[in-house]
């Protein structure tokens, strides 16, 4: 049975004065998944997304969002956080939350209603009625996030959604994003912070220079690597040597290696047997960021960073 | 997805609530009374307003010694009643009456002295100071028979004529109102056309554009910000056309208004002034959007919008010139290109009184209104959205600036 798609596009190709922003993107973003698009700055992420929204229109390729080739014949079902936030200033946060949801479909007393109640949920009555301009970067930032939600989207976009926030907002984003999804959502978020995709995503798709490297998930990419051994043992010379891999290596008193594909308990066998002396012994599984490092190349992984930048 | 029309009207409720709740809104207010001062200092507009509330003037044609009676007579009545509320009489030795009527130099004459005294001018007139001039007609008689014996002192009976305006100043006040109509539709229109770009500019560097693009088409944008300019001047207009009213009804006498009605009629007119405010707002803002969308700093704003107001100067300028000659080929030109058609048809009503060229004028207008506001849209779903690169109008901005 094929699984169901929220997002599917094919060879999208988009271009700005002769430079090939986007070049030839294949995404297909599972319905009930969160789907995380990494890459570093300039990578043609935010072309992607804007594409697949319908926000502008590729120069060729094909994209069909919630089964709609003009994404904005779903615009009522989706919600989009763009990276450069946008609010008017002067308008008060309520009313910002019920223009979005407005926007979207919805009529304007019951946008109003639901503004409330996801403020209230939010710790924000307080500043329901305060103009944006008054509230804190992190408050303005929460408001145009349940902007993003009020109307109950089934395909949520999120364009780096943790950029600017502090660690506790990341946490309540981060829990927000999984709520949704359990509620039914579909979200599709870009980041250059590998630690978001790698606790959020079931899938990943890595642009770099408007191509897809790699699209799949975690744990795929993570299989691209091979975990490390690192052996320590009492005894240098022995038997047990003849259990290690042939492309073992000696660094600073510890051997370390690939961890065999028939797993780590026939070599421990064997080191035992041949009385190693093991004093320590570590399974090192490779991270997404190893991977990325791995799919992408050194010199391309600069511009991604591993860890949220602190606040 | 909301239809074209929903979605513009979200947008449209939006900015409508925002822009009448601002500073920038009691500014545009305002705004009126800068060309109404211009018009007072300057005696154009103002002075033709104010013109009927001074007293009219009576001549009475006199010659010889009638004439010297008459103005002691003049003199005597005037300190003992002052001159308030009193019109000005003047004693004309020309024998030409119909001159000074036609010429509007005389409001009423006096004439057939000494025997037959005939008072001829506007009803008005006539009625209202045919006593004051019988007392002095008979005060300068008594002071005639006094110095010269043999003259029979009769009782003076003045005759009355009433003769309807003439025709040649309505022309005169017409032709003002057709110029004042025009000077209020341009000036309404560039303070519109240039809240609009400053409207846009802030939703592109907010980056609510980006957010309104990916729910709404750029059309329905574009139309929204269109209409709530729209409807925010529409809510001056009212509160400027409230005030006016009441100012007109506090201090200007009925009278004076009816002597400057328009050609068609006041309410025809200001029915006709509104749809072609309308017509212009929305030929020339949608061109404004359309180009402002190009521009991607404040900067750039101020380049392009430059030539833009050149553009709408000249335009008025040709439209303003041909006024006058409302069936000269200047003025069925200017009635021809759109954005001259409003100025051109609102000069039309004031002076002329046939409606059918209106009707004309509204249709082709919007049928060029359509056309505009759809190449405006256009150009904006190109630029507005664009994140990288430059189009050519863009290029062509960049260019400028550099080289200023």
């Amino acid at each position: 049975m094929t699984q169901e798609l929220a997002i599917e596009a094919k060879a999208l190709v988009k271009q700005f004065d002769g430079f090939r922003a986007v070049d030839g993107v294949d995404l297909a973003v599972p319905a009930g998944a969160i789907y995380g698009v990494l890459g570093p700055n300039g990578a043609g992420k935010t072309t992607t997304l804007r594409m697949l929204l319908g926000i502008i229109d590729p120069d060729s390729g094909e994209r069909k969002v919630l089964g709609n080739r003009q994404p904005l014949r779903a615009a009522n079902r989706i919600g989009y956080l763009p990276e450069e936030r946008g609010l008017y200033p002067t308008m008060q946060a309520r009313e910002a939350i019920a223009f979005m949801g407005a926007l979207r479909g919805l009529k304007l007393g019951e946008a109003r209603t639901r503004a409330d109640r996801l403020l209230a949920e939010h710790g924000l009555a307080d500043a329901a009625r305060k103009p944006i301009r008054t509230l804190s970067k992190g408050m303005a930032q929460t408001v145009q996030i349940l902007g993003t939600i009020v109307h109950r989207p089934r395909l949520i976009v999120l364009d780096e959604p943790f950029s600017g926030l502090d660690a506790i907002n990341q946490e309540r984003l981060e829990a927000m994003i999984r709520a949704q999804v359990d509620a039914g959502a579909t979200v599709l978020f870009s980041t250059h912070v590998i630690a978001h995709a790698e606790r959020l995503c079931e899938r990943i798709a890595i642009i770099v220079g408007g191509r897809v490297r790699f699209e799949g998930s975690v744990a795929e990419a993570r299989g691209r690597l091979q975990a490390q051994v690192t052996l320590v043992t009492r005894r240098t010379e022995g038997a047990w040597r003849t259990a290690l891999p042939a492309d073992a290596r000696c660094e600073n008193g510890a051997w370390i290696f690939p961890l065999p594909g028939n797993g780590i308990e026939p070599l421990l066998a064997r080191l035992i047997e041949g009385e190693a002396g093991i004093e320590e012994l570590s399974i090192e599984r490779p991270g997404l960021h190893d991977a990325f490092v791995e799919i992408v190349g050194e010199t391309a992984a600069q511009g991604i960073r591993k860890e949220p930048e602190p606040e | 997805m909301l239809t074209n029309l929903h979605a513009a009207l979200v947008i449209a409720r939006r900015d409508y609530v925002a822009t009448v709740w601002s500073r920038a809104f009691i500014l545009f207010l305002l705004g009126p009374l800068i060309p109404i001062l211009f018009g007072v200092t300057f005696g154009s507009v103002g002075s033709k307003m104010s013109a009927p509330a001074a007293p009219p003037t009576i001549a009475i044609l006199a010659s010889g010694g009638e004439a010297q009676a008459l103005r002691v007579a003049r003199k005597r009545i005037f300190t003992i009643l002052g001159d308030e509320g009193l019109p000005r009489i003047e004693v004309s030795t020309t024998s030409d009456a119909d001159r000074l009527l036609k010429h509007d130099e005389a409001a009423a004459v006096v004439i057939g002295l000494p025997d037959r005294p005939v008072l001829r001018g506007a009803p008005e007139v006539v009625s209202r100071h045919a006593a004051l001039i019988e007392w002095m007609l008979a005060d300068a008689r008594r002071d005639r028979a006094l110095d010269k014996a043999g003259i029979v002192l009769r009782p003076v009976t003045l005759k009355r004529e009433f003769i309807a305006a003439p025709a040649h100043s309505d022309q005169n006040d017409r032709s003002t109102l057709a110029r004042a109509g025009q000077l209020l539709l341009l000036f309404l229109t560039m303070i519109l056309t240039g809240m609009l770009l400053s409207n846009m500019m802030e939703e592109k560097s907010s980056k609510v554009i980006e957010i309104l693009a990916a729910a709404v088409p750029v059309d329905a944008i574009f139309l929204g910000k269109l209409i709530a300019m729209l409807g925010m001047s529409l809510t001056g207009i009212a509160i400027w056309a409230s005030v006016a009213a009441g100012a007109l009804f506090a201090f200007v006498p009925v009278s004076a208004l009816q002597m400057i009605a328009p050609a068609v009629g006041w309410p025809i007119f200001i029915l006709l002034s509104t749809i072609y405010f309308i017509s212009s707002y929305l030929l020339v803002g949608a061109l404004y959007l359309g180009i402002g969308a190009q521009a991607g700093t404040v900067r750039e704003v101020q380049t392009l919008s430059m030539p833009l107001t050149f553009g709408q100067l000249i335009i008025f300028g040709f439209a303003a010139s041909a006024a006058d000659q409302t069936n000269g080929p200047a003025a069925i030109a200017a009635s021809l290109f759109p954005w001259s058609s409003p100025y051109a048809m609102i000069a039309r009503a004031a002076q002329r009184p046939e409606i059918w060229p209106h009707l004309l004028a509204i249709a082709w207008q919007a049928a060029t209104v359509a056309m505009i506001v759809r190449v405006g849209a256009n150009l904006f779903r190109r630029s507005v959205l664009k994140s990288g690169g430059a189009g050519i109008w863009r290029k062509l901005i960049e260019r400028s600036s550099w080289v200023a």
